[in-house]
């Protein structure tokens, strides 16, 4: 892989005595959906925590877009994108006030905000919406536009943490559409998820198990390694065998 | 008498209607399933059932005590785990399940053989803040508490969300155990293949009732062939298939892209003529049979167009 986007070697975190991420080795490449699966609790949101600038490890080294995460947090926050399905939009701004905070917050000009603005209410076609308040957007609608706002800086990355979690089976398909053609585009993602289906979708599958890597490989590959017919078999077999919660 | 009956149940706040007119029944000892995404009414339909919501017309019934006017008798009856974990974060696993025997005046030892095979999971942590503990393990334990009155009617509002693969499955596991006892369950979930697990279900969005019947029956309705193919390259196959002039319906599952057409009568070959004329090479093509959610997404197209 040339230039990997995210490259992690014995990448570990502890708390105290408790190794929640234990020596973990990977890379992600430019433009690659990278599908991080786990058990609750594996170590998922501690790894990245630390890709995202946002936790010191422990041991170990980690570049993200080219930076390194001990030294170069605040240049790795400003090349990635960032969604969680806890936490995303205001819900007491509007849907143009949303994309003007991050614009700003990202450090976009005035003139740029604006025409960001413009060119992502139509391309989700909310041109009626964009001066309604977020919380009153049906789930769908605010996931797709925090998607485009996490993207609106043009990262190199973009962190989707859990981003479909009960949303209804045909928005969660478009929310993938959008995915795949900002990875066609060259975005590298990096996505986690509980709907096994989602891992299918991916270009390569990790999966952790008490924070460790136990697998990783294209969801092809891992369905013939472990003789599985789908995803989460595999998933089900690896994580079975975990010894710790949360 | 039905030990939940609904009919014709609204609810609205302030200008959102979130329940718009809902019928359903469940029968006794039946594990009845309320699947649904978020905002589909589910958990109004289960505030409603455990009182603690009124509705704003229409008829709800538990054990026959309609939800207004007997709603003390209905507290006494029925077990309910919430949506969110709303057990005592700072007190012990143990103080927890005691806390809620002697709530409903009753103790631990008198209804341990029903909360055993759940609780004695947790019984080496029992002196844990219920706030320390894992995901998995709260689970368990609002389980545990919902049941420690061996309630005969037991609701479960998203008992699964955001829970890994493996705990979903052993929390079904335990579902299937108390359904032996003749407990009857309804449960909700945003997981379309967890529909599989219930004797019957309602599909929900947006405040109504798409179709109730068993998950078997239901899939029975999808009303058109399907078919699951499958390239190198995905997002390409779906560009593909979406700019097909016969086709209906594209969606993504998992390896695969499930499609309908708009012939009447279509064979493989001629899709996978259209996807090589294209450059496609080697395209698989086989009709399958539809589950749930393929039945789910073509219910919610159905609506959207009626609308």
């Amino acid at each position: 892989m040339n230039d990997p986007m995210i490259k992690a070697e014995e990448l570990t975190r502890k708390f105290g005595d408790f190794t929640a991420v234990d020596h973990i080795s990977f890379e992600v490449g430019a433009g690659e959906i990278f599908g991080f699966l786990g058990a609750n609790g594996a170590g998922k949101t501690t790894a990245m925590r630390m890709l995202t600038g946002l936790l010191v490890p422990t041991e170990g080294e980690a570049t993200v877009a080219g930076y390194d995460v001990y030294k170069q947090p605040e240049q790795i926050k400003k090349r990635i994108g960032y969604m969680s399905q806890k936490f995303s939009l205001y819900e007491d701004l509007t849907v143009r006030e949303n994309i003007r905070l991050y614009g700003g917050i990202y450090d976009l000009g005035d003139q740029q905000i604006k025409q960001k603005s413009d060119e992502l209410v139509n391309m989700l076609g909310m041109n009626e919406l964009q001066n309604k308040m977020i919380g009153s957007l049906p789930l769908g609608w605010k996931q797709k536009l925090a998607f485009s706002v996490a993207l609106l800086h043009e990262p190199d990355i973009v962190f989707l943490d859990e981003p479909t979690g009960g949303v209804d089976p045909i928005t969660r398909r478009q929310f993938w559409e959008q995915i795949y053609k900002v990875a066609e585009e060259g975005t590298t993602v990096f996505v986690t998820t509980h709907y096994m289906d989602e891992a299918e979708y991916c270009d390569r599958v990790s999966i952790m198990v008490d924070g460790n890597i136990d697998a990783l490989d294209t969801p092809a590959g891992l369905k013939e390694e472990f003789e599985a017919d789908d995803i989460e078999e595999v998933f089900i077999r690896l994580a079975r065998g975990a010894e710790r919660g949360e | 008498m039905k030990p939940i009956s609904v009919h014709n149940t609204h609810k609205s706040y302030g200008a959102k209607e979130a329940v718009k007119g809902i019928s359903f029944e469940v029968h006794e000892g039946e594990l009845f399933g309320l699947i649904g995404p978020d905002g589909a009414g589910k958990t109004t339909i289960f505030r409603i059932l455990t009182t603690l919501l009124k509705p704003d017309g229409g008829e709800a019934s538990v054990l026959g005590l309609d939800v207004v006017d007997g709603y003390r008798e209905i507290r006494k009856v029925v077990g309910y785990m919430p949506g969110r974990f709303s057990l005592y974060q700072d007190l012990s696993v143990e103080e927890n399940v005691k806390f809620f025997a002697s709530v409903f005046g009753t103790t631990v030892d008198a209804n341990y053989d029903l909360i055993k095979p759940i609780y004695s999971q947790l019984e080496p942590f029992k002196d844990r803040l219920a706030g320390a503990l894992s995901g998995g393990m709260k689970q368990k334990l609002a389980l545990s508490c919902a049941l420690i009155h061996k309630p005969e009617v037991l609701f479960l509002d998203e008992p699964t969300t955001g829970v890994d693969a493996v705990s979903r499955k052993e929390f079904w596991q335990m579902l299937h155990r108390l359904k032996e006892e003749n407990i009857t369950i309804l449960v909700s979930t945003p997981y379309m293949d967890e529909a599989e697990q219930c004797d019957r279900v309602a599909l929900m969005q947006d405040g109504q009732i798409l179709s109730i019947d068993t998950p078997e029956r239901i899939t029975k309705t999808f009303n058109n062939k399907l078919w699951a193919i499958k390239t190198e390259n995905k997002y390409q196959l779906i560009q593909l298939l979406r700019s097909y002039k016969y086709a209906e319906s594209v969606q993504p599952f998992g390896e695969y892209v499930h499609y309908t057409d708009k012939r009447e009568e279509v064979q493989a070959e001629q899709i996978m003529e259209y996807l090589k004329s294209k450059g496609v090479i080697n395209p698989t093509v086989v009709a399958i049979a539809p589950d749930i959610e393929d039945t789910f997404m073509r219910l919610m197209e159905q609506e959207e167009n009626y609308e």
